[in-house]
């Protein structure tokens, strides 16, 4: 299905199209991977609501990515339980094999580092979610791990290219 | 002896599918209430059985689906609130994840007794397997006709619809919830109009928490004497509790509406971990107010709760040892309210964003004299002064950890350090 045809589907369980802008938004990152001006200007015409009304949307809820996110978004929770349990020095652990502070990107694309507010998933902390993904009961050689797996997943000439640039490697 | 009923299936294996469902005798709770209940008879058989909301609020559900008027011309949405976004909460991500045609049942059961034939999940974006796990069970009960045009045979259609957020605490406060799934910016409303009169589209709504909807097939089966023989009479019924923090045997825990607070962490959670000694309790969310050691005998229910000065809120259950700093776990907690206000009322958007800015000073050790004057000044601009109950969970929670904690507070300020570094 093309996107447009997600979008008009996903329409149709409402009976206002305004309703359908959340679902238009999840469907057009998936697609593109973040939401620039462009992209939301076309969930804009094919649901026929005004613009503005998107990029109200766009830019109020934390999942909607209006500036590009690396291949592998690391979405680390910080909230109480998960502070308790050291999500504190995982980030620290994060920040210095990655050579980035949070909120920032690695300079090859693959990962982007953030603190999110609680995952919902507290019994199992410290929680990261990684795309569609929770990893839970983390430390610092399940983190170290979980970045070997994720570089393993793009071609070998990436990892490569990637390794080269990821200080503490 | 209390058994689980809620979390019954939750460690079967393929508990997600159908047929693991219907053979642990799910679905009949519909059958039952569409071939010998009105939905008036299905309205009365919870109000006596006084389940109170499990959101949060603790209002009684049968009263709630008693407000929606009839024949107004308009269609009756029921919502379900999945929105779990309370810090220390994951109660309602396992059912959906592990059980979802108990909610599917109860949303059943419940559309029918308030004349709803649509009913949206709004759920959490963040919450992909439990969306997935959703999205298959939905299209499972269309295909076994427990869901779609007369159900089971009967007048009663009914659709039920997901609906994903993205990543905004707000959404689950009721009215907040509405605007978002009518596509706007998620902005509490002023009540009245209450949504049973009012609410999504401008027509009658009814919104339910999970767990509360998953409660609903089991009065339906059992009567609503067996769901008020179960703890407090004024707030009964088997209740999930979210044990998380610093506590040996973190996980979600079954147990009767009432169970004492110290009983549900030191013998079910296993208490502290190994060395250390368990300094305070939030029992329900970070909206709700700590609990210090010393009053851990308090009842887990809305009224018990009430009176201690807390409330149960979520059942998030956060445990908290004395190798932590209380004055960061506050500031932490104030971190979140500042991040997820809306924005619309002045006094949680610009008071939070302050209380945050002294509270981080403070917990630096750069607080100075007048400080904690200021926040118990702030705490009281704040509180009661908002649209929702959001700036209110903030001010509630900090009086807390500076009524129960002030010294900590005031060694960092005296200290210039925080004694814990």
């Amino acid at each position: 299905m093309t996107m447009r045809e997600k979008i008009e589907e996903a329409a149709a369980r409402y009976p206002d199209q305004r309703s359908a802008i959340m679902p238009a938004l999840l469907i057009a990152q998936e697609e593109h991977g973040h939401l620039p001006g462009p992209v939301l200007e076309e969930v804009a015409d094919i649901l026929g609501v005004e613009r503005i009304w998107v990029y109200e949307l766009a830019t109020f809820y934390t999942l909607f990515h209006t500036e590009p996110v690396g291949m592998f978004h690391l979405q680390l929770c910080d909230n109480v339980s998960c502070m308790l349990c050291g999500s504190e020095d995982l980030l620290d652990h994060l920040e210095t094999v990655l050579g980035i502070r949070k909120g920032d990107t690695t300079p090859d694309g693959l990962f982007t580092l953030s603190t999110v507010e609680c995952l919902g998933a507290c019994e199992m902390a410290p929680v990261m979610q990684v795309g569609d993904d929770y990893h839970a009961h983390l430390d610092v050689a399940r983190i170290n791990a979980l970045l070997d797996s994720l570089r393993a997943t793009v071609g070998a000439a990436s990892v490569e290219h990637a390794s080269a640039r990821l200080p503490g490697e | 002896m209390f058994g689980p009923v809620l979390l019954k299936n939750i460690d079967v294996a393929d508990g997600h599918l159908v047929s693991t469902y219907e053979a642990g005798g799910g679905y009949q709770a519909l059958e039952k209430a569409l071939r010998e209940y009105t939905p008036d008879e299905v309205i009365d058989l919870v109000k006596r059985s006084n389940l109170r909301g499990r959101g949060g609020a603790g209002f009684p559900t049968g009263m709630k689906w008693g407000f929606v008027p009839k024949r107004t011309g308009k269609p009756t949405y029921l919502c379900c609130n999945a929105d779990e976004g309370e810090p220390g909460t994951f109660k309602d991500r396992i059912i959906m994840e592990r059980d979802p045609h108990q909610l599917i049942e109860g949303l059943a059961v419940s559309a029918y007794a308030i004349g709803a034939e649509t009913a949206y999940v709004y759920i959490r974006g963040e919450y992909v397997t439990a969306i997935r796990r959703l999205q298959q069970a939905i299209a499972e009960a269309h295909a076994k006709g427990y869901l779609g045009k007369r159900v089971l045979g009967s007048d009663f259609n009914f659709a039920v619809h997901i609906h994903c957020g993205a990543g905004a605490y707000i959404c689950g406060e009721e009215t907040a919830m509405l605007e978002s799934l009518e596509g706007k910016r998620a902005q509490p409303r002023l009540k009245p109009p209450f949504p049973a009169v009012a609410g999504l589209y401008a027509s009658p709504t009814v919104i339910n928490n999970v767990e509360t909807l998953a409660c609903v097939p089991h009065i339906i089966m059992r009567g609503s004497d067996w769901f008020r023989g179960i703890g407090p009479d004024k707030s009964p019924g088997p209740k999930l509790y979210c044990l998380s923090g610093q506590v040996r045997k973190p996980g979600l825990y079954e147990l009767p509406m009432g169970i004492q607070l110290r009983e549900l962490v030191e013998n079910h959670a296993g208490g502290a971990l190994p060395g250390r000694r368990i300094k305070a309790v939030i029992p329900g969310g970070v909206s709700a107010p700590v609990i210090p050691e010393h009053g851990l005998e308090v009842r887990m229910d809305f009224d018990s709760l009430a009176a201690a000065g807390s409330m149960l809120g979520s059942a998030g259950v956060i445990v908290i040892d004395d190798s932590t700093c209380m004055v960061k776990v506050a500031t932490r907690i104030i971190e979140f309210f500042h991040h997820e206000s809306c924005g619309k009322c002045t006094p949680c958007r610009e008071g939070l964003n302050w209380v945050v800015k002294v509270l981080r000073r403070i917990e630096a050790g750069e607080g100075a004299t007048g400080d904690l004057e200021q926040l118990d000044m702030l705490c009281k601009g704040i509180f009661g002064n908002t649209f929702c109950a959001l700036g209110d969970g903030a001010a509630m929670g900090l009086r807390a950890a500076l009524a129960h904690f002030r010294a900590e507070f005031v060694a960092h300020i005296e200290d210039r350090r925080c004694p814990f570094h």
